[in-house]
């Protein structure tokens, strides 16, 4: 049973980490908490879902096709929205992200309705296999487990090695002396919102395959993947992918034990932890300039 | 004309001359006999902005001159919604000891967020807040004597004292009018009060820059947590007439959708200002409620979503059209003018001062 658990708390942590991932990256490079990320993952789901049922294409095609989606849905985001705020504040970013996330319900709701929907995955939770005894596994959780560790080391490589990735570091330490050295610091965020949109429309489906799709299905998710980057520290990647991971395995183990308290624990883990070290676990320490 | 303060007194007193007095009474006047020339239908929606008025006042208070930020406020509202309808049910307390009570619980847990928030900033604060607000919903939900997931009915709205065989219950939308828009006007001249005073100063200090603000002496402890406390009081209080409103409520109808568009009501009406607080709560009410529940029946504009909804969306799912309006009403405010409504009002005053030149 412990075992059980332990991978199902691991799996469900992965995706709590890769929302978590879609956040921090768009958190280190511009400075905005991105709330409407888990509806922008949402909204990409229902277009699979529209493809699927209404257009009937085979999945692949659908994924492709809601992929495309999510690279314009960022993008668009980015242009039509935060591009246009001139100085903004931090609460006015967050407000700007809020708004985004109340439309992107309200369009979703209005164009496909509120009530609850089911998608068929390939990699469902249906399937059930027994590699070692006692331990049952499905092709979901193999999914999650593969594809997360892959996701960031992509990324890995992408800021270290790549041009742009490294355009993109450039401009979270410093954006006027990146637009000093000729980095295109708008095209840089736009990018940034796009790989950020496509993570998070695949954390998304991954979320959909375990449940309902309705408009409202990614914001506890959201809400845990964002306190799971938190606990890790906002500022890494790994630390994001980590925090996921422990909140999805302290919600397993709570949840098993005192059902009825599970949402509760996770944010009681998460206020504690933030007043011992406030920056989260694996951040270095927020200085904040006087 | 504003003339330039020179005595501490002109800086703090309500009214800054004659005309302002005139104009509050007259304001005043046209309120209390609102029910003469307003048929009693429209009373719900006043009532419902007069709730939001205060629990923005509050969330202004701690968002607006305190820079903090609270995405738990729905917390407080049930606090003060489930408290007052226990108390009163329960316990037989009349009206507005019981309102008072909640008020001061919710403040004591405003105080105990407020704590971790002292070292919190951005969005750790968001989430702290955020996840304090579940807690409260999911531990109300949980726990049986407040009706569990189906949720409290209010008693029968008695601003008498029972005990003392002095019994006045109001059943009318009316009666509620008068009852929460007097205490509105308490809580705005309270809370304006509040801001010109030592404690005001402290908040906008904090805002402004905190760390400053500790060299110069203020206790930011104290005062972070007396924000949060008094916003949370605020929102209780909004909370209580909220319940009685609705006559019914369950641990669902405080959700993180509720926080985020009383943010959204302070960041429209412009942070920091009590009249933003105002306008905003009466803009984004009327959309909530009047307008955009029944878009269909607009002029033109109704025929063409309807037209539209056919074609490529749901015609069920056209409710949600006040989601999108409040969300890019909230985008647009921050692009265009991150002042708020209040941010307009004062351009628009500006540009008549100089008018007819």
């Amino acid at each position: 049973m412990f075992g059980q658990l332990l991978i199902e708390g691991l799996a469900i942590g992965a995706c709590y980490g890769l929302l978590g991932i879609a956040v921090a990256v768009i958190y280190k490079t511009s400075g905005v908490i991105n709330f409407a990320q888990g509806e922008m993952g949402m909204l990409t789901t229902f277009v699979v879902y529209h493809f699927l049922t209404i257009y009937h294409f085979p999945f692949w095609a659908a994924f492709i096709a809601a992929l495309i989606f999510a690279v314009t849905l960022g993008a668009l985001i980015q242009v039509l929205f935060l591009r246009q705020a001139e100085d903004p504040t931090e609460l006015g970013l967050l407000i700007i992200t809020l708004g985004a996330e109340l439309a992107l319900m309200a369009i979703a709701g209005w164009k496909w309705g509120g009530d609850q929907k089911a998608i068929e995955f390939p990699l469902s939770i249906q399937s059930s296999y027994e590699p070692v005894k006692g331990f049952f596994i499905n092709e979901w959780t193999i999914g999650v487990l593969l594809f997360v560790p892959l996701i960031m080391l992509a990324l890995f490589l992408f800021f270290k090695y790549s041009t742009t990735g490294k355009a993109m570091r450039a401009t979270q330490q410093n954006k006027d002396a990146a637009k000093l050295m000729g980095i295109n610091v708008e095209r840089i965020f736009a990018l940034v919102w796009i790989i950020s949109s496509v993570i998070g429309a695949i954390a998304a489906m991954f979320f959909a395959a375990r449940s309902v799709v309705e408009p409202s299905f990614m914001m506890e998710s959201f809400i845990r993947a964002f306190a799971g980057a938190v606990l890790g520290g906002l500022f890494s990647i790994p630390g994001v992918v980590l925090g996921g991971l422990m909140l999805g395995l302290i919600e397993n183990f709570f949840g098993f034990y005192w059902p009825e308290w599970k949402p509760i624990v996770a944010f009681v883990v998460i206020v504690v932890i933030l007043t011992i070290r406030p920056s989260g676990l694996f951040a270095r320490h927020y200085v904040k300039k006087v | 004309m504003k003339h330039m303060k020179r005595r501490y007194y002109e800086d703090i007193e309500l009214f800054s001359s004659g005309w302002s007095i005139f104009w509050t009474i007259l304001l005043l006047a046209f309120l209390f006999t609102l029910p003469l020339y307003i048929t009693p239908y429209y009373f719900l929606t006043l009532n419902l902005i007069l709730v939001y008025i205060i629990a923005a006042l509050g969330l202004n208070l701690l968002v607006g001159y305190t820079g903090q930020i609270s995405l738990g406020h729905a917390g407080f509202f049930a606090i003060g919604a489930y408290g007052t309808t226990f108390l009163m049910s329960y316990f037989g307390i009349p009206f507005f000891i019981a309102i008072l009570l909640a008020g001061l619980i919710a403040a004591f847990l405003g105080f105990i967020i407020g704590l971790p928030a002292l070292r919190l900033e951005g969005p750790y604060l968001a989430i702290a807040t955020l996840g304090f607000g579940l807690a409260i919903m999911h531990v109300i939900g949980r726990v049986e004597i407040f009706g569990g997931r189906i949720g409290m009915h209010t008693p029968p709205l008695d601003i008498g004292i029972p005990q003392l065989n002095l019994s006045y219950i109001i059943k009318s939308d009316i009666g509620m009018y008068f009852l929460i828009l007097i205490v509105t006007i308490f809580m705005v001249i309270f809370i304006r009060n509040l801001t010109k005073t030592k404690v005001g100063r402290a908040f906008i200090a904090i805002r402004d820059d905190d760390i400053a603000a500790e060299v110069m002496g203020v206790n930011l402890a104290i005062y972070k947590t007396l924000a949060f406390a008094i916003s949370a009081f605020c929102a209780a209080i909004a909370g209580a007439f909220y319940g009685f409103i609705l006559g019914f409520f369950d641990p669902f109808t405080f959700n993180l959708i509720f926080s985020i568009i009383l943010l959204a009501i302070i960041v429209v009406g412009g942070l920091g200002s009590i009249l933003g607080s105002v306008m905003g709560a009466c803009l984004v009410v009327y959309l909530q409620y009047s307008l955009l529940s029944n878009v269909g029946d607009l002029p033109y504009v109704g025929t063409f979503l309807i037209w539209i909804s056919k074609k490529c969306f749901t015609v069920i799912g056209m409710q949600n059209i006040s989601g999108l309006v409040l969300g890019l009403i909230m985008i647009g405010i921050i692009i265009f003018e991150p002042l708020g409504m209040y941010g307009i009002w004062i351009r628009i005053k500006n540009y008549w001062k100089t008018w007819p030149f």
